[in-house]
């Protein structure tokens, strides 16, 4: 099987990038992504990959050149983070609307003002409705694997989209973790050959990639990528199972921890589901009947299945690590759609955290949990939307 | 073999724009666009920034390029044709492509001296081997006459209205080709379409050498300039003519100017035609006519001196 290291976040992503080998990168600087296309330069440099790097001059050009890239018929990556992110916003939109595979990295971090370059998810759930698929990931090694399965998730024939893989900057990104690689040659035979569709290379079959659509036909356009999206989960599985088979590990469209007969349920995703997994086991040890979702795939969002795992529950807190100012954690507004057709439903929380990178502490899941017991007993709640660990 | 420049031989080549797209008759721009296309001998691809070519010639299910093309966004022609040249190195690189092609950007003036102005700057310097070209008709046309840093002093346009107190724009143009001509790329050329065979050679040589290029073409543009829809090589003619658009290029950094009008017209003769500068040529302006003339007298003469400094050089060389 593949070698056991102790790596950052960033470097297990790079490492992934490297198995993969695309045909062309794009790379721009940014905190707390920066590390992993600095990595791949060197890779590029020391002929470890065959891939064309363009070093843009702004992420909004790195989105724009993966565009043009994968348009012309190849494999194509780039990562970023926050501003970067958010630079490319215009872009995301033409990446999903003209149906191309690319892969990105996005190391989760803060959105200005103020700045900050810690980790939340404002960048990524930003993007949510940009038509890119996302996967979360908790820590390295769901990182890597998240990356790899990408690519093939994306390059789908039933689904040709654009993947965004997310993971917490710094928390992750910069600390070390042991974690699993696997042998190049797997990862190689993973991905496999990319098969290009409607290549702007094809010069003696010319196609015109960005045409501008009236209200005649723009709406079935975008009925088609809302059908392409529903092809998603099922491919996600498929992947997932094929994945297993090479790596030994196991992924669905989220993690259910716990679950099977919990009456008060957390939900979170990425890193800080880790320790809030602990203190579920804490409270399981007294006698607690807790348990936790994590969500992997966030677009689209599996509201079936979530529904079905969350049947069972009475109380239900979705913790969101980005804020809709004057609305919900953007979490738990689609746990709350998805609950919506489930006859008995459970009373629910949003309780946002971590922004700008505070740190998320097993105490801050113990009072969560707590909550959860008092409004089990009480049957009511006296804040629906709060913030954990802010002063007042 | 190179097609010769005869209009006989040119004529024969297929058109790979096709008529029946939607730009107003008598438009600059897609004049300009198949003399580009005439120009090239090998197979070329195409990136188009958002404005009156892109909408007008791709309205879907329609499209009127015979070529490979892409259309992104407004910013990033230079970006997006950068990413495609790169996909086309990396393929080339790994043995799955082996025909020459050629990549080439088109712009307006918004798209390229304005808000794409970074990306062209940064896809430059990369030193990928492509060609931008700029379609300069003066301001963003597309969203209705709005100026841009290439509208003239003086002009009337829809944000730099000829008003009782501001008498149109009050700035003198940005002088792109020059900011082209300083990043040092291999070539870098200003032409017209009424002056076919100049822009089909530029083009030729654009395309030729190896690295980037820039050409930026004077587009007439009857909906903005104010002026009939059968004017178009006429006014252009008169550009050159006025040397208000002076046609030269800089090949490796050296530059040489093209043609030199025998007699030097009056800049009045270009802008007299035009209704964007009709306000000017009332009484309580006539200060700005003399402006503009000795905006174009002193960038004209700063041209020659540049030249004749190249010429001094070779010449103790030789
Ligand atoms: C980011 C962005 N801002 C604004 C626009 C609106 N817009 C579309 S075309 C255009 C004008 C284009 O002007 P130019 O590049 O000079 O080309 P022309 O229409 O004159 O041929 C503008 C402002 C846009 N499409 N995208
Ligand atoms: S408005 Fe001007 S640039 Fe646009 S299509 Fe008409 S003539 Fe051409
Ligand atoms: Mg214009």
């Amino acid at each position: 099987m593949g070698k056991k290291l102790a790596v950052t976040g960033n470097q297990a992503v790079a490492t992934a990038m490297k198995q993969i080998n695309p045909d062309v990168c794009a790379a721009y600087p940014i905190t707390p992504q920066t590390e992993i296309m600095q990595r791949f330069a060197s890779f590029v440099s020391d002929g470890e990959v065959d891939t064309e790097l363009i070093t843009v001059e702004s992420e909004h050009s790195a989105m724009s050149a993966c565009i043009g890239a994968a348009a012309a018929g190849g494999r194509v990556m780039t990562a970023t983070s926050s501003q970067g992110l958010a630079l490319m916003w215009e872009m995301l939109y033409i990446a999903s609307g003209m149906r191309l595979p690319i892969v990105m990295p996005v190391v989760n971090r803060a959105l200005s003002a103020p700045i900050n370059i810690h980790g939340d998810h404002s960048d990524s759930m930003g993007a949510r409705d940009s038509g890119w698929i996302q996967l979360y990931s908790e820590n390295a090694q769901e990182a890597y694997d998240n990356v790899i399965q990408a690519v093939r998730i994306g390059e789908h024939e039933n689904v040709r989209l654009p993947v965004m893989v997310c993971m917490d900057g710094f928390i992750i990104s910069h600390s070390i973790e042991s974690m699993e690689f696997l042998p190049d040659e797997v990862v190689k035979e993973f991905v496999g050959e990319y098969k290009p569709l409607y290549s702007l290379l094809d010069v003696d079959n010319p196609v015109t990639y960005g045409p501008l659509v009236l209200p005649d036909y723009y709406m079935e356009f975008k009925r088609q990528q809302h059908e392409a999206m529903g092809n998603v989960k099922e491919v996600v599985l498929e992947v997932a199972k094929e994945f297993e088979k090479v790596s030994g590990r196991s992924y669905g469209l989220f993690e259910e921890y716990r679950l099977d007969d919990a009456e008060v349920i957390i939900v979170i995703l990425n890193s800080a589901a880790g320790t809030a997994k602990d203190v579920v086991d804490q409270y399981r040890d007294k006698g607690v009947k807790v348990g936790l979702l994590k969500p992997r795939l966030f677009r689209p969002f599996p509201y079936k299945e979530v529904a079905e795992a969350l049947s069972g529950a009475k109380v239900v807190a979705v913790l969101d690590r980005a804020d809709s100012f004057g609305g919900f954690g953007p979490v738990y507004m689609e746990v709350a759609s998805a609950l919506t057709t489930n006859g008995a439903r459970p009373l629910m929380l949003n309780r946002i955290y971590g922004l700008g990178g505070r740190d998320f502490m097993p105490e801050h899941a113990e009072t969560v949990i707590e909550e959860l017991k008092r409004v089990l007993d009480s049957g009511k709640i006296e804040k629906q939307k709060d913030y954990l660990g802010v002063r007042e | 073999m190179a097609t010769p420049l005869r209009l006989k031989e040119l004529s024969k080549k297929e058109e790979l724009l096709t008529g029946g797209h939607r730009l107003c008759a008598g438009c600059g721009a897609p004049i300009i666009i198949r003399q580009v296309l005439m120009a090239a001998e090998v197979p070329v691809v195409a990136a188009n920034a958002t404005g009156c070519l892109e909408v007008s010639t791709t309205i879907y299910p329609y499209t009127a390029w015979r070529i490979p093309w892409i259309h992104t966004a407004f910013e990033n022609a230079a970006a997006t044709i950068s990413g495609v040249e790169s996909m086309y190195r990396a393929l080339k690189k790994k043995g799955k492509i082996d025909r020459k092609i050629k990549f080439i950007a088109f712009g307006g003036d918004g798209g390229t001296y304005d808000i794409g102005f970074q990306s062209l700057s940064g896809a430059m310097e990369r030193g990928h081997d492509i060609v931008y070209i700029c379609y300069d008709n003066g301001a963003y046309m597309n969203t209705g006459i709005q100026r841009s840093s290439a509208t003239p002093l003086g002009a009337n346009t829809t944000t730099s209205p000829a008003g009782r107190v501001i008498p149109g724009k009050v700035q003198p143009r940005k002088n792109l080709t020059k900011i082209m001509a300083a990043h040092g790329i291999p070539y870098v050329a200003q032409s017209t379409p009424a002056h076919w065979r100049d822009l089909i050679t530029k083009v030729r040589k654009a395309l030729e050498v190896d690295g980037p290029a820039f050409i930026n073409v004077l587009a007439h543009c009857n909906r903005g300039w104010r002026t009939s829809t059968n004017t178009t090589i006429q006014d252009t003619k008169l550009a050159v003519e006025t040397c208000f658009w002076p046609l030269y290029e800089y090949e490796n950094g050296k530059l040489r100017i093209n043609y030199k009008p025998k007699e030097k017209k009056p800049v009045v003769e270009f802008l007299k035609t035009q209704g964007r500068f009709k306000h000017l040529f009332s009484p309580e302006n006539e200060h700005l006519l003399k402006e503009i003339q000795e905006y174009v007298d002193r960038e004209w003469e700063a041209l020659l001196r540049e030249e004749g400094m190249w010429r001094e050089g070779s010449e103790e060389k030789e």
